[in-house]
């Protein structure tokens, strides 16, 4: 076992005694503490803004990733990495990160309320949901039945239990293929099976192509899990021969993408039917003041580098509507006392 | 041997900073085959340098039997966590809190020096409530980075309630057990060895679980 210490505390451990930070009306709240939660922060602080993130677990599912070769600057990076990166970057801008939980969101005339599950609420100016996403799940017979008894949903988690074992993957994108590769050093063999075509990056699937101890299916789904109280196999249709199959196996791997972390939304916002918030081209949500970033909003497509792209489009967005609000306030000031329009201009 | 970088250790002792009260560790070990043994010397051994209140002491789980006992320790190398009076908390970390387990880890030294978070008021009602012992076990891998998070729960909920006791057992290291709970996925949460969800789930989920045992329905 190879010995490393991942060492990923804020320095904001006391909540309590950091409450009073928030007790005041905030400029900009952001929920979640992925990459577009911490690039909409560093945005949001560098403008002025009094921006608070709420986020209990800094990086997101970057930290999930074994390696991260996509990202502008990092020709290849630990998920680790990069999120220790990102935490240096927001430590020297001093935001401030809060491990709170939100319970729901409301709005009181301009102001934006978060609930927290504690009680106690937080008024912002603006919102910026970065609340991320999770594993999806496959929802075939067996899956409910045998999670955690052989079927699994994170590989760097979970692959030490499978060491000279045959394990299976299900997906066909970047996740999927890096499961593979990273599940192929400890298995003794892999299979991925994937219902249509692969879509991950070309450089990933010849990698894989390369693995000696790698089986691949295609144009195959799964249509049940098989096994008592553990995993035994899966049973497949080959869909261009119509043949039904049994794979053996001691664990199953299940990547095949991500479903909004958007519950707590739901009566507030309008989303799509994947569950994923509606945003317009500045990412505002059908609340004016209330933005949507990463894998929570509508986007075809998940990567880091797109998150945080959205989390700094969100953020001077925010910021916009903070200066459009100020002046919108100065003019009903102004009409509703009548001394004149010389304040607006 | 060292096995804390210079530049974790520099971390540490900023986040450190904030132990109020002194804590004492009860590190069990034994002679023979003890893989990890050894790291987890040299990793608390690095941790006092770091911080004064951070007080070990060396016990063997076949010679120290009346400890081991009284704080039901049956693996090595085990830490079991005491306050500044030395007292039984109910909360261990079997097998080296290494990779993103020292999160948990220190985490749970920071509640134990007194400077931590307090749970909602009705979470402390529910335990009040428990009358009966409950035991937490939190399988983890040192690599998986959900983990800290269900095993700092579980503490939390052991260092609020009297009735129960939670500890964190590091899979690869106790094969044989994971096995015998058949763990192949972490965090896997075990109660009384009763019923078991996997996952870093909310604390009401917790709760929940955990009141299935206290009041059967």
């Amino acid at each position: 076992m190879s010995l490393t210490f991942e060492l990923n505390l804020s320095d904001n451990l006391k909540p309590d005694a950091a409450s009073s930070s928030f007790s005041e009306l905030q400029d900009v709240t952001i929920i979640g503490a992925g990459p577009a939660g911490l690039s909409a922060a560093i945005y949001a602080q560098r403008k002025g803004l009094k921006t608070l993130v709420v986020g209990s677990r800094i990086g997101g599912q970057v930290l999930d990733t074994s390696a991260i070769e996509n990202y502008p600057g990092f020709s290849s990076i630990s998920g680790e990495g990069l999120v220790q990166q990102f935490q240096n970057h927001i430590k020297s801008l001093q935001v401030t990160v809060e491990q709170l939980e939100v319970a729901e969101i409301s709005t009181r005339d301009h102001t934006k309320i978060l609930h927290l599950t504690d009680g106690r609420e937080i008024r912002s100016k603006t919102i910026i949901i970065a609340s991320g996403s999770h594993h999806r799940q496959l929802g075939v017979p067996g899956e409910g039945r045998l999670k955690g008894r052989g079927v699994v949903y994170c590989a760097i988690c979970d692959g030490p239990f499978f060491q000279d074992r045959r394990v299976m993957v299900a997906g066909g994108g970047n996740a999927a293929v890096e499961a593979v590769i990273d599940l192929a050093k400890i298995a003794k063999e892999v299979i991925i099976v994937h219902r249509s075509q692969l879509r991950a990056d070309d450089i990933l699937i010849k990698r894989m192509q390369q693995l000696e101890n790698v089986e691949i299916y295609l144009e195959t789904t799964i249509e049940e899990i098989l096994g008592d109280t553990m995993l035994e196999g899966i049973r497949v249709l080959k869909r261009d021969t119509g043949e039904e199959m049994i794979i053996q196996g001691d664990g199953l791997f299940i990547e095949i993408g991500y479903q909004p972390n958007t519950t707590i939304f739901q009566n507030t916002l309008n989303m799509n039917e994947k569950g994923e918030i509606i945003v317009d081209s500045l990412l505002q949500t059908s609340i004016s003041g209330i933005f949507a970033a990463g894998d929570v909003a509508e986007s075809l497509y998940k990567q880091v580098v797109i998150s945080a792209g959205d989390g700094a489009k969100a953020a001077l967005a925010a910021n916009d509507y903070i200066n459009h609000l100020q002046i919108r306030k100065e003019h009903e000031n102004a009409s509703t006392d009548g001394r004149g329009q010389s304040t607006i201009a | 041997m060292q096995v804390l970088t210079e530049e974790v250790k520099a971390q540490l002792r900023e986040i450190l900073a904030l132990m109020e009260k002194e804590v004492h560790l009860a590190l069990f070990t034994k002679s023979g085959e003890c893989p990890t043994c050894e790291e987890t010397i040299a990793m608390l051994d690095d941790l006092k340098d770091v911080n004064p209140k951070i007080l070990v002491h060396h016990y063997d789980l076949e010679e120290n039997q009346q400890e081991a006992s009284d704080w039901g320790v049956k693996l090595a190398p085990s830490i079991v966590v005491l306050n500044d009076q030395k007292e039984y908390l109910g909360i261990k970390f079997n097998g080296i809190p290494a990779g993103h387990e020292i999160n948990s880890f220190i985490k749970t030294l920071l509640e134990v020096s007194g400077s931590g978070t307090e749970l909602p008021l009705d979470t402390k009602e529910r335990l009040e409530a428990l009358t009966v012992p409950i035991n937490i076990k939190v399988f983890v891998t040192l690599g998986c980075p959900h983990c800290p998070g269900a095993v700092e729960k579980a503490h939390k909920l052991a260092l609020s309630s009297t009735h129960i006791s939670s500890e964190m057992i590091e899979a690869q290291t106790f094969s044989d057990l994971s096995n015998e709970y058949s763990v192949s996925s972490v965090p896997k949460i075990v109660i009384n060895d009763q019923y078991e969800f996997v996952g870093d789930q909310p604390l009401e989920v917790f709760l929940e679980e955990i009141e299935k045992i206290s009041m059967p329905s």
